[in-house]
């Protein structure tokens, strides 16, 4: 049979970011398909060279507009780390409650999405409705609403007092009750059950040897969440990884649907917890060797690697973001899928190509 | 019935307020504790340069002799280091978020100068950035 | 947060024989990373298994950094290895996926390189 080549982005509308694939397709089926980024590599990586270590929290953190928060903390890790520095756990305690937070907004952010992507519009809203009042929180908490700009080299720049905390809440128990509602729409309704099933099969095997990180290894059956090498507070809050069998896009959806009440569970976990005490320690020095961090993203695990020679700007920082390590699996799930599903299996990676090429 | 969860909650919004904000003739709900515009007092700054040292992304411009500080309101990411640095807390993050900009000029502010021997005003130095 | 992160050195013929090694083992690649030094180019494969870390170090001279690509042992190696390629100009042989060096569009080519590699670059051409 003819072979047609369709290119699909780096302009298309159910993602508004570039990554471009070059479809092979036989009648309606994809049998071979080429990706292709690099359109919005901005060089992140080399501005170390320009900032110094304690200004490059920021620029961590506009690594990507959506996990920014996880970010910045992942990149203080790895520098703490390096530096010897003790933070103290109360600032353990905040990152972990605006993580969850940007776990929350980024999860709504997608299944909002991926509600777009298959045409259901008023639930894209609907889920979009819930984010806004995450999406509130984290701006009554740090001042910005996607950019949280709280995370510092030696511990958190704002504090959440006690009334804050409990309003803070209060609006959770909001939001868990109306995200119940989505949810349920997501994971009951037959027409969505009908777009989703069946769609693009990873198994479990694949996922582990294509390197698959996140809610994408999850959906196939891998307990692997960063969260459980306990950096930050996670190590003394109880949670199990949320894993589906199935390893199809509904699995995908179904793993991040479980998160969203999850992240709301470890946040009530953590502000019962809450320490009390300093919120930050003096760091002085400049940071001298080499660290890995790792981290949960809502995509999934974020290695933040430091390298550092005692002067005040690093020798080499570099991130190997999530969507990085899940592209290999798209490419392998995309040949044999129908071209009216090649979309939904975009999305269900919760591609982030701007930090994929940071 | 699985078919109907989304009837369900279509139903329950068409007779409920809009989520949405009507936005041009009722302004956004201002947030407490939002970053928003940085502000300047111009008079207890004693022109030390400390905020535009600490700036990361070089929107502060002081110059010492000519008591002018000034700031580039677009590269300024409101991130609250300068308000952290400054001495003499004569700068603060307000929570308005400023009205659209619709040229790119920097705001000069011109402090009291003590005796009558200023120069030709000369524009601020713009730091390396 | 102290995890245990070992650094192995390793010389570049050895690579392929030692992934297959890690391979066989149950790792998985977490990622490929490379660092300039002065005129060395130091890569790090770094390996995850059960939450530990595990680094394979490479030190390459920086005007002839040629390495053996592992995508033929863990095939999503090859984003990877064509990104060491176009911001380091590391010659990767036999990438399963080779890009040619268009995969990054770069206005500076090899932004990432030691300085010389990149003045030149646009003499050697890609
Ligand atoms: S740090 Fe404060 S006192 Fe010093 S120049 Fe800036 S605003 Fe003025
Ligand atoms: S708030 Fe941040 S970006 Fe703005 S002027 Fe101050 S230090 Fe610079």
């Amino acid at each position: 049979m003819a072979r047609t080549v369709i290119p699909f982005g780096p302009q298309h509308p159910v993602l508004p970011e570039p990554i471009m694939l070059d479809l092979v397709v036989e009648d309606e089926k994809v049998v071979e398909a080429i990706p292709k980024i690099g359109f919005v590599h901005r060089g992140l990586e080399k501005l170390v060279e320009k900032k110094d270590f304690h200004e490059f929290v920021f620029v961590a953190e506009r690594v990507c507009g959506i996990c920014s928060f996880i970010h910045g903390q992942t990149y203080c890790q790895a520098v703490e780390q390096i530096m010897g520095v003790a933070v103290p756990p109360r600032a353990h305690y905040l990152r972990t409650i605006w993580g969850e937070l940007s776990r929350l907004h980024s999860h709504l952010l997608w299944l909002g999405l991926l509600a777009d992507g298959f045409g259901f519009e008023s639930l894209f809203m609907h889920s979009w409705r819930v984010r806004e009042k995450v999406l509130n929180i984290i701006e009554a908490t740090t001042g910005g609403r996607v950019i949280f700009g709280t995370c510092k080299v030696g511990g958190v720049r704002r504090d959440i007092d006690t009334a804050a905390m409990q309003s803070l809440l209060a609006q959770l128990a909001v939001i868990e009750k109306d995200m119940r509602e989505i949810v349920d729409v997501f994971l009951e309704d037959n027409s969505v059950k009908r777009r989703l099933c069946g769609v693009g099969v990873l198994a479990k095997d694949d996922a582990y040897q294509l390197g698959c990180v996140g809610p994408m290894a999850r959906a196939s059956g891998l307990t692997q969440d960063m969260r459980q090498l306990g950096y930050a507070a996670f190590g003394e809050l109880t949670f199990q990884p949320i894993t589906r069998p199935e390893g199809d896009s509904f699995a995908r959806c179904a793993v991040r649907c479980g998160e969203l009440f999850q992240s709301v569970d470890l946040i009530r976990q953590a502000a019962a917890r809450l320490p009390t005490g300093e919120i930050e320690v003096k760091v002085t020095g400049n940071p001298n060797g080499e660290f890995a961090a790792r981290t949960e993203q809502p995509r999934g695990e974020v290695v933040y690697y430091v390298k550092a020679n005692g002067t005040k700007n690093l020798q080499r920082f570099r991130v190997r973001t999530p969507t990085f390590a899940n592209i290999p699996a798209l490419v392998k799930l995309l040949p044999g899928c129908d071209l009216a599903d090649v979309p939904i299996l975009v999305l269900t990676i919760d591609p982030c190509i701007s930090c994929t090429e940071r | 019935m699985a078919y109907f969860r989304m009837t369900q909650m279509a139903l329950k919004w068409a007779i409920s307020k809009p989520a949405t904000n009507p936005y041009p003739f009722a302004p956004r709900v201002i947030i407490p504790g939002s970053r928003g515009l940085l502000t300047f007092n111009k008079d207890t700054c004693v022109y030390c340069s400390v905020c535009r040292k600490k700036c990361p992304t070089g929107a502060i411009g002081v110059n010492r002799h000519q008591k002018k500080w000034a700031i580039d309101r677009l590269r300024c990411i409101s991130c609250g280091y300068c308000v952290e640095a400054c001495p003499k807390d004569s700068l603060a993050l307000s929570t308005s978020h400023g009205s659209p900009a619709v040229t790119k000029d920097r705001e000069i502010y011109q402090g009291e100068m003590p005796a009558p021997k200023a120069p030709a005003a000369a524009p601020a130095p713009v730091p390396a950035g | 947060m102290s995890e245990a992160q070992t650094y192995l050195p390793l010389s570049p013929d050895a690579l392929v024989a030692k992934v297959r090694e890690l391979h066989a083992e149950g790792y998985r690649l977490v990622q490929i990373g490379a660092t300039t030094l002065g005129e060395t180019i130091e890569l790090n494969y770094s390996f995850d298994r059960a939450g530990t870390l595990l680094n394979l170090r490479l030190q390459l001279p920086a005007a002839a950094a040629h390495v053996p690509s592992i995508s033929s042992v863990y095939w999503c190696a090859f984003l990877y290895e064509n990104e060491i390629h176009d911001l380091f100009r590391v010659h990767v042989e036999g990438i399963a996926v080779d890009y040619q060096g268009k995969f990054y569009q770069t206005t500076v080519p090899f932004p990432f390189g030691t300085r010389a590699q990149t003045a030149a670059a646009p003499a050697a051409g890609n």
